[in-house]
């Protein structure tokens, strides 16, 4: 009271001016943190946005060369002597016929200077190995051509094509690296003369996988993963929908429960070799399903991704809200009627999502797979989920690691096709959860 | 214990909770403490529903200590109380709501038309569909109107074709006096009406199921006096078919929409009688502290 009076009645300790006196010194210091605040996250969305722009571009600008395919028009004579001696026009005997020696034949009449062997060889090395098979096929589909000499634009060599676009690597000697000066020059004369052509890049799209990079496609391994995740929704969605219905609806209450709720977020943790070794040794071994089979891998990477879908599938169901729920019980539904006529369409959302970001990791899973010889060397494109496959993320690690450099551009290429298949599966998938998706 | 509640539940004038009334009110005056017994006439008329007894544990927590009460056919009675009191606790006891709150233990005899409704014989589904609930805060289906309505009847196979559910749900919705508003968007999702309406359109959910009694858990309490009034109306007219027991922290609703009224306070049912008594000549101190306003 008496402090109070030697203030001499001013005003309370605080009166409305002092708050206002300090609240104003304090507010610039406030707007200041919290501009730069704003601007630590601008900062980092940029960084975000700067390595994933260069990520994009290296691989754009490394694939991109990969669509496109050099091809060279030759004149061929199909000598009826080389092909088919007695005239029969025998398919059987059409097909096994010496069709690279027509080629052989038809450069040699182009660039007639070339005499030793070596040049030869150099000479026939321009043309890719699938060239014949490519005449063969024109043969076989039109026997009339034989004895006539026709222009055909066929495949070139993975060198040839990238010395084409520009992308050959210089050798150490600072030359021409794997093509010769001679091959070289005979490129430089065949493109003067209107006989090299860049084209779409058809067989990356339509092929398995090769050893001669100009072949080698990608298709084979996008049916593997495919079917792979087929497999994987069909077992891993349904199952993990109803392990989290379960849990979250039906389960009593008890210690069981609380270790298995430990153990399932315990397994989203575990790394993905280990589900590999898991399948080789439960699909494989023990119950001798075949090896390098979509099947196999699609059961595996379910596995890998039934703890995920769970967790999500529960947090959904748990965010569900206790009204709908009391509605459905108050006019007279069954705990069960309760939970799939009213809280599973509103979870189904939620859940979608959850399966969604597990189908995005098991599409570019390749650890388990290596596991269970989905890592093979498979020219076939796989018919169904049992016939031996790679998956583009395997398919992509085999083509990184083979030496020949037309597979840089096709690694890049198959890297462009995986983040396709990924942005279409998650497209799909955002769809489907606006359409599931309601107000409440 | 049955019988002898039995018998004081039959009891035409209760001399005794009278004289209780006097000695429980000075005990409470004086110590400040927990009525021990009810004060007025638990019965009603025509009984519906009997609870003798009850009792709620929620865990540790005692939230319903002994409480007996009717619901009588074609009236209103309204249960009032401070906040925390449990009388939502007991309405949820009606229809065995509780059962899907795990630390919930209920005790107690509870019966509908003679029936008792936590007999192992009793199915929950059944009583539920005899006793319908509307919510505190209006909570539709995110559904249209018509399948909001419909849902109830369709579950438990009311009506063979489409035809008779069509009359059910617009029945329904012209008893809850919500026909006319909705009658052009029936296809529309009812989370897009106004609250008022929801509430209404809940009712119309509840009665569509044609139960005995409807148990209203502070139907009004998130809508605007405009939309409460048209709920009050509703309620009225309800009362011809229906026995309804309703929760309300408004002495004002009570007042004017219940025939009895019983107060609850820390778990126990204080005092029970004809609303007009209650309001204008309580007998026990803590009711007459509540209906004046002096607490709660």
């Amino acid at each position: 009271m008496a402090d109070a009076g030697n203030r001499s009645g001013t005003a309370p300790p605080i009166s409305g001016g002092v708050t206002r006196a300090r609240v104003e010194a304090g507010l610039r210091r406030r707007y200041r943190r919290e501009r730069r605040f704003r601007l630590y996250g601008l900062a980092s969305v940029l960084l975000g946005i700067g390595f994933l722009v260069v990520l994009f571009a290296t691989i754009i600008g490394n694939g991109w060369s990969a669509f496109r395919q050099a091809y060279i028009r030759l004149d061929v004579t199909i000598d009826a002597a080389e092909i088919d001696p007695e005239g029969t026009r025998d398919p059987g005997v059409l097909s096994v016929a010496n069709y690279p020696a027509l080629l052989r034949a038809a450069l040699l009449e182009k660039f007639p200077e070339a005499s030793g062997r070596r040049e030869r060889r150099e000479l026939a090395g321009l043309l890719s190995g699938g060239a014949a098979f490519a005449l063969r096929d024109a043969v076989l589909a039109d026997p009339g051509i034989i004895g006539t000499t026709r222009s055909f634009w066929l495949l070139a060599d993975d060198d040839a094509d990238l010395y084409v676009k520009g992308r050959l690597p210089t050798g150490d000697d600072g030359e021409g690296g794997r093509l010769s000066s001679a091959q070289r020059g005979w490129l430089d004369a065949l493109g003067a003369d209107g006989r090299v052509e860049l084209r779409f890049n058809r067989a990356f799209f339509t092929s398995g996988d090769s050893r001669d990079p100009e072949q080698a496609g990608i298709w084979g391994a996008t049916k593997g993963s495919f079917f792979m995740l087929l497999v994987t929704i069909l077992v891993a969605f349904p199952l993990g929908v109803a392990a989290a219905i379960y849990l979250e609806e039906f389960a009593p209450r008890n210690a069981w429960v609380d270790v298995i709720e430990v153990n399932i977020n315990n397994l989203a943790a575990v790394p993905s070799i280990v589900f590999g070794l898991l399948g080789l040794a439960v699909f494989i071994n023990f119950f001798g399903l075949p090896r390098s089979a979509p099947l196999v891998g699609g059961l595996v990477l379910a596995l890998m991704t039934l703890p995920v879908i769970i967790i999500a599938a529960r947090a959904s169901i748990k965010a569900v809200p206790p009204s709908v729920r009391e509605a459905a019980l108050g006019v007279g539904a069954s705990h069960v009627q309760m939970v799939f006529h009213h809280v599973l369409p509103l979870a189904l959302p939620g859940m979608l999502t959850g399966a969604i970001i597990g189908m995005a990791r098991a599409l570019g899973e390749s650890a388990p797979l290596l596991m269970i010889g989905m890592v093979a060397f498979v020219v076939e494109i796989p018919s169904g989920p049992l016939s031996p496959s790679t998956a583009l993320p395997v398919q992509i690690y085999l083509w990184a690691d083979s030496p020949e450099r037309a597979f840089v551009e096709r690694t890049s290429a198959a890297i462009m096709v995986l983040l396709a298949f990924l942005l279409v599966m998650n497209a799909a998938a955002v769809w489907l959860r606006n359409r599931f998706e309601r107000r409440w | 214990m049955g019988a002898s509640v039995q018998e004081r539940g039959s009891r035409p004038t209760p001399e005794v909770s009278r004289t209780m009334s006097t000695s429980s009110r000075e005990m409470s005056a004086r110590a400040g403490q927990e009525p021990a017994t009810t004060v007025g006439d638990i019965t009603a008329r025509d009984p519906v529903m009997t609870v003798r007894n009850a009792n709620v544990h929620y865990g540790e927590t005692h939230a319903i200590k002994d409480v007996s009460l009717d619901v009588g056919r074609n009236e209103v009675i309204a249960l009032i109380g401070p906040s925390g009191c449990g009388k939502s606790t007991f309405l949820r006891c009606l229809n065995r709501m509780n059962d899907t709150i795990e630390s919930a233990r209920v005790t107690g005899d509870f019966r509908l038309d003679g029936q008792d409704i936590y007999d192992r014989s009793n199915d929950v589904v059944m009583l539920r569909a005899r006793i319908g609930m509307v919510f505190q805060k209006p909570n539709p289906f995110p559904k249209s109107i018509y399948e909001n309505v419909a849902y109830g009847p369709r579950i438990h196979g009311l009506a063979s074709n489409r035809a008779e559910l069509d009359d059910i749900v617009y029945g329904s919705l012209e008893r809850a006096g919500l026909l006319d508003e909705v009658k052009s968007r029936i296809d529309e999702p009812g989370t897009g009406l106004s609250g008022g309406q929801q509430q209404r359109l809940c009712i119309a959910r509840a009665i569509a199921v044609n139960p005995e009694v409807i148990l209203m858990d502070e139907p009004c309490s998130a809508l605007d006096p405009i939309a409460t009034a048209r709920i009050e109306d509703l309620i009225d007219e309800l009362t011809q078919n229906y026995a309804i027991a309703i929760v309300t922290h408004s002495m004002q609703q009570a007042a004017r929409v219940s025939q009895r009224t019983a107060y609850f306070h820390l778990g126990r049912l204080v005092e029970v009688g004809p609303t007009e008594k209650i309001f204008t000549n309580p007998s026990h101190k803590l009711t007459e502290d509540y209906v004046t306003g002096r607490f709660g």
